[in-house]
């Protein structure tokens, strides 16, 4: 590690509103204004799910492409917590951020797509332990109080000697103060615990993520139906973690006028390629032993689907993330990151929705106006909060010369 | 000092161990499902049904949804085009193509196949569907919570949902009757079924007969029952003059539909030995990780 090259997470000082997050704004009234209609008149006024096709984007993009997606969190508190690679601190707190925001909005994604969504807590109360989406349900909710337990010290980090409540409240300044700090103190002891649970959360559902789909059987195109499902999501879990934390520091930084930190995400990206070519090797493997090659001879959607999400999503940066040229140049190194992320959000919606082949059916599902402006203004808050966040919090980490930041956590001692 | 921290460490990783063991043994609660040797089922002979779609009126009516007078229930013309059951019809009525005698085309009546191992019970978030000792797949109103995980599940693509219901939409699928039975009536398709085509009873005496049946009649009947081994059994059990594909019948294994994601779910959480044991890897790998003060990393 660079001595010289200290870095601190301070909150953004920059104007929130921009022509772009006015767009995001719109699209955002767009989707909760579809949402509405779902509320009042039932999933079916707004969805072109049926009786034949169940589960569409909301499953595939919202939960499943949500999830793994968020992957990026559980994968650096790994890299910098548990194996305590102090270079990386830098990506953990916005990474930490993503995956808190991301999970939020898988939950809200769940919500809106069940029939009942004011019956969301049920799965607390009413267990089956032979249910993949029980044991899915249960982790996520555990893992999102755990986000956001994470989240908490920065959250004190940012008040503690700056808590100033307007008018006759200010008395109170100081025992809000005292209170801060004894949390912080006392988060500070346990939350290797956190820490470490969240990483093993994360592996447990995103496995089951993977195991959901099994069950439906021929019901499944065989190219994506396997029994190894659930090791190949975690495959594709773990290798997109490192992308995606590329793909959103360098979109951060476009937005807030400054440099990307290269030096820390050319080693990500380093990283990330035999990580893809160990998901590779076993996507390829099974589809060797399973013999599914031969539905890639007939030309229909999913023989295409199933090609560009191993050719443009996997191959293609995997052969991009191991040149040293690409690792360099920071338009390139963000191609192959967002290529990574695309193909791993493709997997999820070909596992979840173009391979879903019923028996019976009356023609094919592709998703309504309704559904695509529900997930866009999903995606579009998720990023305006995002970017009150990093204004408000110190997340992102700028150049600081006197510091050095206080962002680990290791077991005490 | 360290050793005093291996030894917290310890402790809270065996507290958590313990909470999640106690939690595994907590989930095993899971929703009814009972194998009753003398559960109940019903032989669907297609060779003997004559398509008078009686048993959709009789359904529609002993289940107190909407439907038009049973005289209407003449018209063939809904044959033209293939039916399945939905949330406004529990049992539909289907008509296909006789090779060997044109003018006597087979007709299927289908509903939900009651599976001996029913996917949509293994499933269900929330255990709203369990089967009964009757042999009936039940679903619960209060429990569920309309995620449609049963929908994606069922082999048979049975469960319908209620699309355009705001508040409270319902899965909507064929009870057996289990209301009725438990009063002592027949199922009510059971009861209407002018042709003799429904035959109810408990269900492994069903296979014999039909059994029987095909043995009998070998020029009537293709070989084998269609639900006797598919998915591990079904109660509804089906005997067919044409190959049972040429019927639209899926495709299907013999093993149970919930075989393999069960022993992948329970694999993965054996006891929670597997998260426990990841748990106390990652906990020595962050220990060993961890930043030493220095004179005390060199042993
Ligand atoms: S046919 Fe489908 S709905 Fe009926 S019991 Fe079997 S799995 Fe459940
Ligand atoms: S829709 Fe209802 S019955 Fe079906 S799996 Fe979900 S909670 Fe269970
Ligand atoms: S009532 Fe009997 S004969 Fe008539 S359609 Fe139904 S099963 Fe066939």
């Amino acid at each position: 590690m660079t001595m010289d090259h200290f870095t601190k997470p301070t909150p953004i000082q920059k104007k929130y509103l921009t022509p772009g997050v006015i767009v995001l704004i719109l699209l955002a009234l767009n989707g909760l204004a579809f949402l509405a209609l779902r509320l009042f008149f039932g999933i079916g006024s707004v969805t072109n799910l049926n009786n034949q096709y169940p589960w569409g984007i909301w499953i595939g993009i919202d939960v499943a492409g949500g999830v793994a997606l968020a992957a990026g969190g559980f994968t650096t508190a790994a890299l910098g917590h548990v194996m305590n690679r102090k270079e990386y601190h830098a990506v953990v707190r916005p990474a930490l951020l993503t995956a808190m925001l991301g999970y939020t909005f898988v939950a809200l994604g769940v919500t809106i797509d069940i029939g009942r969504w004011y019956y969301i807590w049920h799965p607390i109360v009413f267990w089956n332990g032979t249910s993949a989406l029980f044991e899915v349900g249960i982790c996520v909710t555990i893992y999102a109080t755990v986000l956001y337990t994470e989240f908490l010290p920065i959250v004190t980090e940012r008040f503690i000697g700056h808590v100033a409540l307007p008018g006759p409240l200010s008395r109170l300044d100081g025992v809000i103060d005292k209170l801060l700090r004894a949390l912080e103190r006392g988060l500070s002891k346990v939350m290797f615990i956190f820490i470490i649970a969240g990483v093993v959360l994360s592996t447990l559902h995103q496995s089951s993520l993977g195991t959901l789909m099994v069950i439906a059987g021929p019901k499944m195109h065989p190219l994506w139906q396997t029994p190894i499902l659930p090791f190949l999501f975690l495959l594709s879990a773990i290798s997109v973690g490192f992308p995606m934390v590329i793909f959103e520091s360098m979109l951060a930084a476009r937005s807030f006028g400054m440099k990307p930190e290269m030096a820390i995400l050319s080693k990500l990206g380093a990283m990330t390629a035999p990580l893809l070519g160990i998901y590779l090797a076993f996507k390829i493997g099974d589809m060797f032993i399973r013999e599914t090659f031969v539905y890639l001879t007939v030309l229909n959607t999913q023989s295409v689907m199933f090609m560009l999400e191993i050719l443009l999503g996997v191959v293609v940066p995997l052969r991009m993330f191991l040149s040293r040229g690409v690792l360099k140049s920071p338009p390139l190194l963000f191609i192959a990151a967002s290529l990574t992320v695309m193909g791993v959000l493709m997997n999820r919606i070909n596992n979840f929705v173009v391979a879903y082949t019923p028996p019976y059916s009356f023609g094919s599902y592709f998703p309504s106006i309704g559904e695509v402006s529900v997930t866009v203004g999903f995606i579009c808050i998720l990023v305006l909060i995002y970017r009150a966040a990093v204004m408000i919090f110190p997340v992102i980490s700028l150049p600081d010369k006197t510091l050095s930041p206080r962002a680990r956590y290791t077991i005490r001692g | 000092m360290a050793r005093l921290d291996r030894r917290e460490f310890l402790k809270s990783s065996l507290v958590i161990g313990a909470g999640l063991i106690g939690l595994s043994t907590e989930a095993q609660a899971g929703p009814k499902n009972v194998l009753s040797p003398d559960r109940m089922g019903v032989l669907v002979d297609t060779t003997a049904c004559i398509g008078c779609r009686n048993c959709e009126w009789a359904c529609k009516t002993a289940h107190d949804l909407p439907t038009n007078p049973l005289a209407s229930y003449q018209d063939k013309s809904v044959f033209e085009k293939m039916r399945r059951p939905d949330d406004k019809a529990l049992t539909v009525v289907n008509r296909y193509a006789n090779p060997k005698d044109p003018d006597a085309p087979y007709t299927v009546k289908v509903q939900c196949m009651h599976c001996d191992h029913p996917a949509c019970v293994s499933v269900c978030i929330v255990g709203a569907f369990s089967k009964q000792e009757n042999g009936a797949v039940v679903w619960d109103t209060d429990k569920c919570i309309g995620c449609r995980y049963c929908m994606v599940a069922c082999p048979f693509q049975v469960p319908a949902f209620e699309y355009e219901t705001a508040l409270k939409p319902n899965i909507v699928k064929c009870d057996f009757c289990a209301a009725r039975r438990q009063g002592g009536e027949l199922p009510a398709c059971v009861e209407t079924c002018p042709a003799e085509a429904l035959t109810y009873g408990p269900r492994d005496e069903l296979v014999r007969i039909a059994r029987d049946r095909t043995k009998r009649y070998p020029e009537r009947y293709v070989k084998g029952v269609f639900g006797e081994y598919e998915v591990g059994g079904t109660g509804w059990i089906y005997l067919a003059g044409v190959d049972f594909s040429a019927l639209q019948f899926p495709k299907l294994g013999n093993n149970p539909a919930p075989g393999i994601s069960e022993s992948i779910q329970h694999g993965i959480f054996a006891y929670f030995v597997p998260p426990v044991a990841l748990y106390a890897l990652l906990g020595a790998l962050m220990w060993v990780s961890k930043d030493w003060p220095e004179g005390e990393d060199e042993e």
